[in-house]
């Protein structure tokens, strides 16, 4: 749309939260302003409260079901799906990548490359864990013995702070890949890229709930999703202050979360298992035979 | 706000004249002023911004369990689950003893015997829904039988259906004759009067069922049966209870309310306390005026009061599954 001088009308993206499948903004009507690397403003970010955090639990609570019953293969392929709809906007989140981290534009695509293969390398594994993680035991009787992987349940994530793409990609993908749901907190400083690839997974067949993303500060929510009953594990990577994250151990040992501990990481490095194996149940079955 | 019913408007001078035949209870029915249904839509818009907090939070969490009618009305009940929701009643949280007792467990006539066993000596009712529950399609002698099996076997409250074939096709003697008659066969036990209002199409109708069946004799009325859809809504309740406070007015009794079906959250019934104290007055936010009728709502407000009472967001897998 022109205006009276020939220039077109700036179209600006409101930047909201991702919850349920939905892009509300905060309950709190909080917003922030996003600056980049050098102090320039980008855009205004939702500022998630509590009850957003609480919102997003009983939305991923409800896609829990569907998404752990799905089978592994259609996991893959909805995990693959996400990297195909990424490629597609790989200008945009170069841009914001490049903005958000102060990224020479290179750097940034190289960066975006790597997120999308980290999809695609976690959607390989979605019917391959089970043959990894999963055995069949020799016990002393006539049984056949067997144990399995399942999901463990909600996960809540403290995404890294500086690592605004790879970073977030990295600690979300292992989890939803074997059937558990996320509630992430995105980078505070640097939240853009974070809400784009929500919109990205509104649009790539995963279902409403599987992953929620929220925009904000880590420390704020983070005790809330901590001590929150309904939720099985949580990643406390985006914590720096250790102990702020002995808080939120100890808050997440109410229930017997499964915790996974700050740690200095390299986001570019291949991932390994840990990160899948850490939020999965072992459910072991004994089938009687030769009877 | 919306226009009040006195008796002097419809040119009577008493309500036992409204009752002395068929043809002025009907010129009193149709004779009750309109609602206007925008204007009962907004006011209970804006009765639900209202912001409960902290001490009045925990007040009406506490006071929406003591309200409850615990409800199982499914074909597939057996004595074990009416034995299992009689001991949820009981101790709704058995983390928490703190937690107040439910007002009355709901149950079809066949189980009225093993919930009044579970529930001996702890002041917690039986209600029975009886006359052709949910639809109230059946010959009077039907209705009456099934209300007398339902007191005999030793049910404080009885959740008749009124016949709404009959209501609106404009047969309110009928209608009126056959509450007269249930009312008569209830004895002593507590008579709550189910509109369905979800089938009566309008507000008018719900005005004039409601009056309906407190001319009648009923004790309480009550939104629906749970089985038709829309069931409970807040407007609807809005206007019953509009309804029970100007019945007070013409005659100083005080008619309970009850909407049943599809409260599930405790921000739904606090939503609907509000519309009680600002509609009907204080004298309804108490268990013997106001029910709800629910059976997942109880989780829900028990799970409020534990994150007030802890501090953090409780998980459904603390609570029972009923």
């Amino acid at each position: 749309m022109p205006t009276k001088d020939g220039a077109r009308l700036e179209v600006r993206k409101t930047y909201k939260l991702y919850i349920g499948g939905a892009f509300p903004r905060s309950e709190s009507g909080r917003a922030y302003a996003v600056n980049n690397t050098k102090g320039k403003f980008l855009a205004n970010a939702s500022q998630a409260s509590r009850k957003d955090a609480r919102d997003a639990v009983v939305a991923a609570r409800k896609a829990f079901g569907g998404w752990s019953g799905k089978t592994a293969y259609n996991r893959g392929q909805i995990l693959y799906r996400i990297a195909e709809v990424m490629e597609g906007r790989h200008e945009q989140f170069s841009a914001e990548v490049a903005a958000s981290e102060g990224l020479s534009i290179s750097k940034a695509r190289a960066a975006v490359d790597a997120s999308i293969d980290r999809w695609v390398w976690y959607a390989g594994w979605a019917d391959k864990l089970a043959q990894i993680v999963g055995s069949s035991n020799p016990v002393a009787g006539p049984y056949f013995d067997f144990s399995l992987p399942e999901a463990t349940g909600i996960v809540a994530v403290l995404a890294p702070q500086e690592s605004s793409l790879l970073g977030l990609t990295s600690v979300i993908a292992p989890a939803i890949v074997s059937g558990n749901t996320v509630v992430a907190v995105s980078s505070f400083e640097r939240p853009l890229p974070a809400i784009t690839l929500g919109e990205v997974m509104a649009t790539s067949d995963l279902p409403g709930g599987v992953v929620n993303l929220l925009t904000g500060s880590a420390s704020e929510i983070g005790p809330w999703l901590a001590s929150h009953m309904d939720v099985n594990a949580i990643d406390l990577c985006g914590i720096s202050d250790p102990d702020e994250a002995r808080d939120l151990e100890a808050a997440s040992a109410e229930n017997l979360k499964r915790v996974r501990r700050p740690a200095v990481e390299d986001w570019s490095e291949s991932p390994g298992l840990s990160r899948m194996t850490q939020y999965l149940e072992l459910k072991t079955v004994w089938h009687p035979i030769g009877v | 706000m919306l226009a009040r019913v006195t008796t002097t408007d419809n040119g009577v001078d008493s309500l036992a004249d409204v009752t002395s035949s068929e043809d002025r209870l009907r010129r009193f029915l149709l004779g009750l002023p309109g609602v206007d249904q925008v204007g009962a839509e907004a006011r209970a818009a804006t009765l639900s911004t209202r912001s409960i907090k902290t001490t009045a939070k925990a007040y009406a969490l506490d006071l929406a369990i003591q309200m409850i009618d615990l409800t199982t009305l499914e074909g597939s009940d057996t004595p074990g689950k009416v034995r299992a929701l009689c001991a949820k009643a009981k101790r709704p949280d058995p983390a928490d003893p703190t937690a107040p007792q439910v007002a009355a467990v709901c149950v079809y006539p066949d189980l009225v015997a093993t919930a009044k066993f579970e529930l001996r000596g702890t002041g917690i009712n039986v209600a029975s829904v009886a006359t052709a529950f949910p639809s109230g399609r059946s010959s009077l002698a039907i209705k009456v039988q099934d209300t007398k099996d339902a007191v005999a076997a030793g049910a404080d409250e009885v959740d008749m259906v009124i016949d709404r074939g009959a209501f609106l096709s404009g047969r309110y003697g009928l209608v009126f004759d056959e509450i007269a008659a249930i009312r008569d066969a209830a004895g002593d036990a507590h008579l709550k009067v189910i509109l369905e209002t979800g089938e009566l199409v309008t507000y008018d109708n719900v005005r004039r069922a409601s009056w309906l069946a407190m001319l009648a004799g009923a004790d309480f009325i009550k939104t629906s049966t749970g089985k038709i859809s829309p069931a409970a809504t807040l407007p609807v309740t809005l206007v019953m209870l509009e309804a029970v406070r100007d019945y007070h007015e013409s005659t100083g009794l005080h008619i309970g309310v009850k909407p049943a079906g599809g409260i599930r959250t405790a921000k739904d019934a606090i939503k609907y306390l509000v519309t009680v104290n600002e509609t009907a007055g204080p004298d309804w936010l108490d268990p013997e005026l106001f029910r709800f009728g629910a059976s997942s709502l109880l989780n829900d407000l028990l799970m409020q009061r534990t994150k007030l009472a802890t501090g953090h967001y409780p998980g459904p897998d603390y609570f029972t599954l009923d």
